[in-house]
């Protein structure tokens, strides 16, 4: 669940770019073996004059229509230049943005890479056809033909920006510093009651990617891509962890109060609500990379196979990779844009270099949210374990 | 108009609906009990299986959940009469009419904000250093199932209070006064008289507070520190599992509770004289 933000306090995360260096292979770009084949959806061939209307399912902060600050308007102009009205409705989670698009209601939406495949495997997002988004051939090439947003070389989305899910700490009270996942899982028992955790089923994703590197006896490649052998790993400690756990959080404004009172001291974030919490001043707090690297997320734009308004949809899609436009959304929102255009016009020149929009490395050391399905998404076979275990799997451990 | 035909236009449209939406839609949710969902596209398939009752009665986790759900329930119900009880005794039998209005208005206010902000207000009360703390010198309860009970507690009060108070405004004065001739004392009075007389009251308070508390699921994810409670785990399979068949499934264990509830009341007689 992320909001829009804005990124005062965003230097903090300057200094950990070395440590990513460290961060292990990644799962991203073109899968090695073929992916199961989606339902065949037809895909636009021309974009034509606007419907007139387009309906919206995004994270909070993508659709800004100066209603939250009268200065940070991007709908209004893309309403005037494609007489395309634009109706937000704003997805809480995930799982809340696929159910909404199982109503064939909307036109599009801001699937995080956990609900992408969901989508595209049950029909309800249609391919897209690059070639009719001008602004896609300068998107970071890392984000293009991802196994979060492509099947099988075919895009089903454009990019819209990224980020990563930290290590964030209390300095005061976490000493020496974390370089590892393990402060949270092994060694949890140190600040028993004070760490925290994401509260949604990818988040055994993270307990994952630290087996792979503690544990390689379980042979773990990919932390999307588990066996029921590798998935009990995980479970067995992330049920070891909840001993440790104060709370878990899924608001992001739930983990700024827990850490500004103390409640939670270390525990997976984004860089969002660190600067957030920084620049409330109560409390100061580090984000890291941990050695094991860091699982996160990249939000791609999906048109609807029930879509009534495809023009406008393909407009917006556009619209919103176009330089300036994604500049103001990453800005606002408080995440990498996906356009290497847009770090020329963001308001502050080094936005770009904080949120490493166009290291290569640094994305490349990023695991992105994908949702696990019984074909393994990183195409080794078809014995993997599927989101719908990873949710059960995620109730046993919430006991 | 014939009053036959009167009756049957004033009755048709709430009957439509109790029939139509409510009793329909929990028809379809016994039923989908019993579907299942296909894996690969999440799509609910309409073939009959006992598969969702079985796993719900072998894996422990579920069993687990209900006791704590049930338990909380329970608890949330009993704290709720405790304070209702002499707080709604008297309201209408000792307070004047004027403090009478204020008290009433004092135990409605609360409806008017957000269920949100208050929960979020109890959130900052039970803090490890909030004000709870800062008064008992450390001692609050924390996140966690204690303060998911007194959480829902506080919420839930005023739809206890508000039945009992109505009751005992119906236990006639006299009746109090001619306990007193008799020689009772002031305890006697209302062990004897008043309370069965407004049992009943209390019946239909708790009622209100076990349902609402085994449906909720928003309290327990503010102040609940890392539990669960049952209508956490129906949300996971509904929403985040997309899995609608057993999450129906799961909906069968409130509605049996609730069922078995109000059996166990009309059992004591409560629900024949409301």
């Amino acid at each position: 669940m992320r909001r829009m933000f804005r990124t005062a306090g965003a230097g903090a995360a300057v200094v950990f770019a070395a440590a990513l260096a460290l961060s292990g292979c990644s799962s991203n770009g073109t899968p090695a073996a073929k992916q199961a084949a989606p339902p065949t959806e037809k895909m636009a061939s021309s974009v034509g004059s606007g419907e007139g209307q387009l309906n919206l399912i995004a994270w909070a902060g993508y659709t800004e229509d100066g209603s939250n600050d009268k200065s940070v308007d991007w709908v209004h102009p893309f309403e005037t230049q494609t007489g395309c009205t634009v109706h937000t409705t704003y997805g809480a989670t995930s799982d809340d943005m696929v159910q909404l698009m199982r109503t064939g209601q909307y036109d599009g939406v801001s699937a995080s890479g956990d609900a992408t495949l969901r989508l595209i495997y049950a029909g309800d997002v249609a391919p897209v056809n690059t070639s009719l988004v001008p602004n896609y051939k300068t998107i970071s090439s890392f984000l293009k033909n991802g196994n979060w947003n492509s099947v099988n070389g075919q895009m089903y989305g454009i990019p819209h920006g990224w980020g990563a899910n930290l290590l964030m700490y209390t300095p005061s009270t976490v000493s020496p510093a974390p370089t590892s996942w393990s402060a949270v899982f092994d060694d949890a028992s140190t600040y028993k009651g004070k760490v925290t955790a994401y509260d949604s089923p990818i988040y055994i994703a993270d307990a994952a990617l630290y087996l792979k590197s503690s544990d390689p006896s379980l042979g773990i490649t990919d932390p999307y891509s588990l066996t029921a052998k590798q998935l009990a790993a995980a479970v067995a400690l992330l049920k070891k962890q909840n001993a440790s756990v104060g709370e878990y959080w899924s608001d992001y404004t739930k983990e700024v109060q827990a850490f500004e009172s103390g409640t939670s001291v270390v525990g997976t974030t984004w860089q969002v609500i660190a600067n957030l919490i920084n620049s409330d001043a109560k409390v100061k707090v580090e984000t890291v990379v941990p050695k094991e690297g860091v699982t996160g997320w990249s939000d791609t734009w999906m048109i609807s196979t029930k879509s009534k308004h495809p023009n406008c949809m393909y407009k917006w899609m556009n619209y919103i990779t176009s330089a300036s436009v994604n500049a103001q959304v990453a800005e606002w929102f408080g995440e990498a844009p996906s356009q290497t255009l847009a770090c020329a016009k963001t308001s502050d020149p080094g936005f770009c270099g904080t949120y490493h929009a166009t290291d290569q490395k640094y994305a490349a050391g990023i695991h992105y949210w994908t949702t696990p399905t019984k074909q393994c998404v990183d195409g080794k076979g078809n014995n993997c374990t599927a989101y719908s275990d990873w949710v059960n799997a995620w109730q046993q451990i919430r006991g | 108009m014939r009053p036959g035909a009167r009756l049957a236009l004033l009755l048709s449209v709430p009957l439509l609906w109790l029939v139509v939406m409510y009793l329909g839609s929990i028809a379809v949710m016994l039923v989908s009990a019993f579907w299942t969902v296909n894996d690969f596209t999440g799509a609910v398939e309409q073939t009959f299986t006992f598969d969702n009752i079985r796993r719900l009665v072998t894996e422990p986790l579920f069993a687990t959940v209900a006791l704590r759900t049930i338990l909380v329930a329970l608890g949330v119900t009993v704290i709720d009469a405790v304070f209702a009880i002499p707080m709604a005794l008297f309201m209408s039998k000792v307070a004047s009419p004027r403090l009478r209005l204020g008290l009433l208005v004092a135990v409605t206010t609360p409806l008017w904000a957000s269920y949100l902000v208050k929960a979020y207000a109890w959130r900052t009360l039970v803090a490890p250093n909030g004000p709870i703390a800062f008064i008992t010198g450390g001692n609050t309860p924390g996140y966690g199932l204690a303060a998911t009970v007194i959480t829902l507690a506080y919420l839930w009060l005023p739809y206890m209070i508000i039945p009992i108070y109505a009751g005992f405004d119906r236990v006639s004065d006299s009746l109090v006064e001619a306990s007193f001739d008799l020689g009772a004392s002031a305890w006697r009075t209302i062990r004897s008289v008043a309370l069965p007389l407004v049992f009943p009251a209390i019946a239909a308070g708790s009622i209100f507070t076990f349902s609402l508390t085994l449906g909720d699921y928003i309290a327990v994810g503010i102040v609940g520190g890392k539990t669960q409670l049952l209508a956490n785990v129906i949300y996971g399979q509904l929403v985040t599992a997309n899995n609608q068949p057993f999450a129906a499934a799961l909906s069968l264990i409130p509605l049996a509770a609730i069922v078995l509830y109000l059996f166990a009341m009309r059992r004591t007689g409560a629900l024949e004289k409301v």
